[in-house]
């Protein structure tokens, strides 16, 4: 089947019209603000948000397909013809108040099956191009008007800088696991101005120093106590929760955040990746029911950010020989946000029929993963147009019902 | 301790010159003292002995590069054989002596003692015996006691990289462990870590390619990584008896990571004849184990035994050797040659090494079949390597590794060690991808880390990690004597000024002792 859903493209809806608006109505002081969720790994996209309107599907996973909504342990309806994995129940309240949509067939023009590569291109922006040595997130910084040029306007959780924030731009880090508050010697302030002379120097070690003295003064305060060491047999929670909980206590605090990116790894499912129970359910439950206490703990904030979850390619559409899948093309993406326009699975579904797969394996790619992220940076973040070409160079949106993505 | 005394453990060859620059400032207020020592160490470089103070730099060079890091007794034993002869003796480890009382450290490791086959029999899962199935408490307990096994291969790693002369052999493993990455975590690769470094890696760190890139695909902790040990022609019963079939992971991983580099010509179509040219390469059945070995078993029953395409090549069906034959194309290719050469040119030299050094490398690759040590060879002669002292930015294990080489810790528990690897975010054995991790300052330099690397050498050096019984502060003035060279004016004035007590931690957490 071929679903085309071109809503109000008659109507004009461009982004250069719609961005235009967005600008004068841009009156309210609240940040606007985004948060990227890398599934590191090539999560499959296919048992996520379930095209269980096609036959072929569950012709071709006789043993991982997720049963139709109805059933037993079935897909959770989102509408006529897909439905979401039962594990991720945890988000259907926000699917229900409109605050989540996907966009499916989505991913990236460039056909390569590399997770490296693949993800490489993800981060830095540039499908097929590896030379480019900044990441969109950081190029996005650069062009977000107002800001002060503090690192903490945008964090990354995790000891190490990803790829996608990489740049000129000033930009912190900050792991948040349990201890993540746990004092350091360079809080103290002797210690702390006898490394501060070590590291006066310009060069990228120096930077590095720096901006990670500035981060820590100003972040760790928005963080919960560490644990107490006496508090025996009571492990502080870990797990993506926990995390996401942290970070919300972080941006609730701390206003001059206005993007974060948190990676998580583990979706290569090339082996027993199971259906509504198995290895992927047990990895998307977690991350539904973080991604929702997310949306909560922001409160009023909600309102002002948006959510991208994206992964760097899909996955086999047909079952490999172990009850896994190997890597594909086309995926979902999800869209999260107080303002955006959810309840609805975007895209131009290309179905999975024989002739519609890409190299007779994978769900086609029909959207382009910077088509996705250019109504969130336009209409939500409020950047013009000329931004766009800075952070995608090269790359102009095509016209799609995605200009009705966020309101 | 003040600057006076830092200045009389100056390194011998440059005591007269620096010491009474640095005597001379003790009595000035210290804020002027670095800015005069900068001026006096900048007008008195080009008269003070060049000649020598360039070899004296090339000692620290070549021990951040070919060990890890300077210790006091590697500055001495390089200065005594000389460079070349140090690169000599390094490049042929057997002939090196092993270190006696490193040799009673692994000898109370007994898990390292066993082969696969054996650990998965003593600590795999428990099996049902009589019809009876083990009980959930049972398992648990077993996977429990399993872990002896990581932290075991975990306390061999640290103790050999900070203890054993054969230091460029455990340079390579470093070096080979991450190019052939298995993730300790993944269910069974808990049980098979050590001995996949033991037998896989560490035997032909300086040997054969082809030799390592067979032990590699034999070995049942990258069988079980991934997953060709459940790779199986389409229709045939697959290990666990359940209808089988074709699974990509390794054949791909293999190309991409192993051999051609992902630029290295190969298609989708070759991903595929690959993966069915390895059909069938597996291992024992728990019902069926040997009583030890490797565990790895052909089985000619799941093997995919039609005639295939690979390469340009056809590769008519005959079982095993199949494989042997696509792992000698795969050896032998010049793609091949050329991503192992700027591997190690990576590694060794820049994060963006000299494409005419990366052409000699691969050449020498190429035309000695994969001979690692020849290849190294002609790297460690080059004019590249000699050139780029203080070029590569350290990893958080290199970091760790060296701090503790430099501050002569004995490091009786290496928890704290591996645990400062870990939050810094490398994690010994636990790379979960199979890229294995990046050699670069790009993977590595973060704002936060930078913090975490100092509160690390703070840590180190005020004896407050508990690595051993009893650990006191590390002396500041054998730190300096050892890589005094190696710092800046900016450090070294840095530590003059400081409290005495912070002085070892601030040589060890200087931007300086992040590069090597």
């Amino acid at each position: 089947m071929r679903r085309r859903d071109f809503l109000g493209l008659s109507a004009g809806a461009s982004l250069v019209a719609l961005s235009g608006r967005a600008w004068a109505v841009s009156a309210d002081a609240a940040p606007k603000r985004l948060v990227v969720v890398l599934l590191r790994g090539a999560v499959d996209g296919l048992n996520l948000v379930v095209p269980y309107g096609d036959d072929a599907y569950y012709a071709a996973r006789p043993t991982i397909a997720i049963a139709k909504p109805g059933v037993e342990d079935g897909a959770l309806p989102l509408d006529e013809h897909f439905g979401l994995h039962p594990a991720l129940s945890g988000l259907l309240p926000l699917w229900q108040e409109k605050q989540l949509a996907f966009v499916h067939a989505a991913g990236s023009p460039d056909p390569t099956r590399s997770h490296f590569d693949a993800q490489l291109f993800i981060e830095n922006g540039t499908p097929g191009r590896r030379a480019t040595a900044d990441g969109w997130m950081n190029r996005l910084l650069a062009a977000m008007p107002g800001l002060s040029r503090d690192p903490t306007e945008a964090v990354a959780v995790g000891p190490t800088l990803p790829q996608i924030l990489k740049g000129r731009m000033a930009v912190a880090n900050l792991p948040l696991g349990p201890a993540a508050a746990t004092p350091l010697a360079i809080d103290k302030p002797e210690i702390a101005s006898a490394f501060d002379r070590l590291y006066a120097g310009k060069d990228a070690i120096g930077q590095a120093y720096r901006q990670g003295r500035t981060a820590r003064a100003e972040l760790v305060a928005g963080l919960p106590a560490p644990p107490d060491p006496t508090d025996r047999g009571a492990p502080a929670p870990n797990g993506f929760p926990a995390v996401a909980a942290r970070l919300a206590g972080l941006m609730a605090h701390n206003r001059k955040i206005r993007l974060a990116l948190v990676g998580i790894g583990g979706w290569d499912t090339h082996v027993r990746q199971g259906n509504h129970t198995g290895q992927l359910a047990e990895r998307l439950r977690p991350l539904g029911d973080g991604l929702a206490a997310f949306a909560k703990a922001l409160g009023r904030d909600w309102q002002d950010t948006a959510i991208v979850v994206l992964s760097e390619f899909g996955r086999t559409v047909r079952e490999n020989g172990d009850g896994g899948t190997d890597h594909g093309h086309g995926n979902v993406i999800w869209v999260l946000g107080g303002a955006v326009q959810g309840g609805r699975v975007y895209g131009d579904w290309p179905g999975l029929g024989t002739d519609a797969l890409y190299e007779n394996r994978d769900l086609a790619v029909t959207t382009d993963f910077r088509a996705v992220l250019a109504p969130v940076v336009a209409r939500h973040l409020r950047l013009p147009d000329r931004a766009l070409a800075t952070i995608f160079p090269g790359f102009s949106p095509p016209r799609s019902d995605l200009d009705r993505l966020i309101a | 301790m003040t600057s006076t005394d830092l200045a009389s453990n100056q390194v011998p060859a440059k005591a007269g010159t620096h010491s009474s620059a640095a005597r001379a400032a003790s009595g000035w207020i210290p804020a002027f003292a670095g800015i005069l020592f900068l001026l006096v160490v900048a007008a008195l470089a080009p008269r003070a002995g060049a000649a020598e103070r360039v070899s004296d730099r090339q000692v620290l060079h070549i021990l951040d590069r070919l060990a890890f890091g300077p210790t006091t007794a590697d500055v001495k034993h390089v200065k005594a054989i000389g460079i070349e002869g140090y690169i000599a003796e390094q490049l042929d480890p057997d002939a090196i002596l092993e270190s006696s009382e490193l040799n009673k450290r692994l000898a109370g490791l007994e898990t390292l003692k066993l082969d696969p086959v054996q650990l998965f029999a003593e600590y795999g899962p428990l099996r049902a015996t009589d019809g009876m199935q083990p009980s959930p408490e049972d398992q648990k307990a077993r996977r429990q006691r399993a872990r002896l096994i990581l932290e075991q291969a975990q306390a061999a790693r640290i103790w050999r990289a900070l203890y054993s002369p054969r230091q460029l052999q455990e340079v390579m493993v470093d070096f080979w462990y991450n190019h052939f990455n298995v993730f300790a975590n993944k269910a069974l690769d808990r049980l098979w870590i050590g001995a996949y470094e033991a037998e896989a890696i560490r035997p032909y760190a300086l040997g054969r390619f082809r030799d390592l890139l067979g032990a590699t695909a034999h070995h049942p902790a990258m069988l079980f990584y991934l997953d060709n040990a459940q790779n199986a022609a389409p229709g045939s019963k697959g290990l666990n008896g359940r209808e089988a079939g074709i699974n990509e992971n390794y054949a791909r991983e293999l190309m991409e990571l192993h051999t051609l580099g992902a630029d290295g010509g190969y298609t989708q179509d070759d991903v595929v004849a690959l993966a069915r040219i390895l059909t069938g390469w597996g291992l024992a059945r728990p019902n069926a184990l040997p009583a030890s070995g490797s565990g790895f078993v052909f089985y000619p029953a799941r093997h995919d035994n039609g005639d295939k395409h690979f390469l340009g090549q056809d590769i008519a069906g005959n079982g095993e050797a199949e494989g042997e034959k696509a792992l000698d194309l795969l050896a032998a290719s010049p793609a091949t040659a050329r991503h192992i050469g700027f591997e190690l040119a990576q590694y060794f030299v820049a994060d963006q090494p000299p494409e005419a050094l990366v052409d000699r490398l691969a050449a020498r690759f190429q035309e000695t079949g994969g001979d690692i040590k020849s290849t190294l060879k002609v790297l460690f002669a080059s004019r590249e390597f000699r050139d780029s002292t203080g070029a590569k930015y350290k990893s958080p294990y290199r970091f760790v590794l060296s701090a503790a080489r430099a501050a002569r810790i004995s490091a009786d528990n290496p928890k704290p060690l591996l645990g400062a690897m870990a939050r810094l975010g490398q994690p010994l054995y636990g790379c979960m991808t199979p890229d294995g991790y990046r050699d670069t300052e790009a993977a590595w330099l973060s704002p936060d880390a930078s913090l975490l690397r100092v509160n690390f050498a703070k840590a180190l050096a005020g004896g407050n990690l508990p690595i051993v019984d009893g650990a006191k502060p590390v002396e500041a003035a054998p730190l300096l004597a050892t890589l005094g060279t190696g710092l800046s004016g900016r450090t070294r004035a840095a530590v003059a000024q400081a409290q005495p007590e912070l002085q070892a931690a601030l040589i060890l957490g200087s931007p300086d002792f992040m590069r090597r």
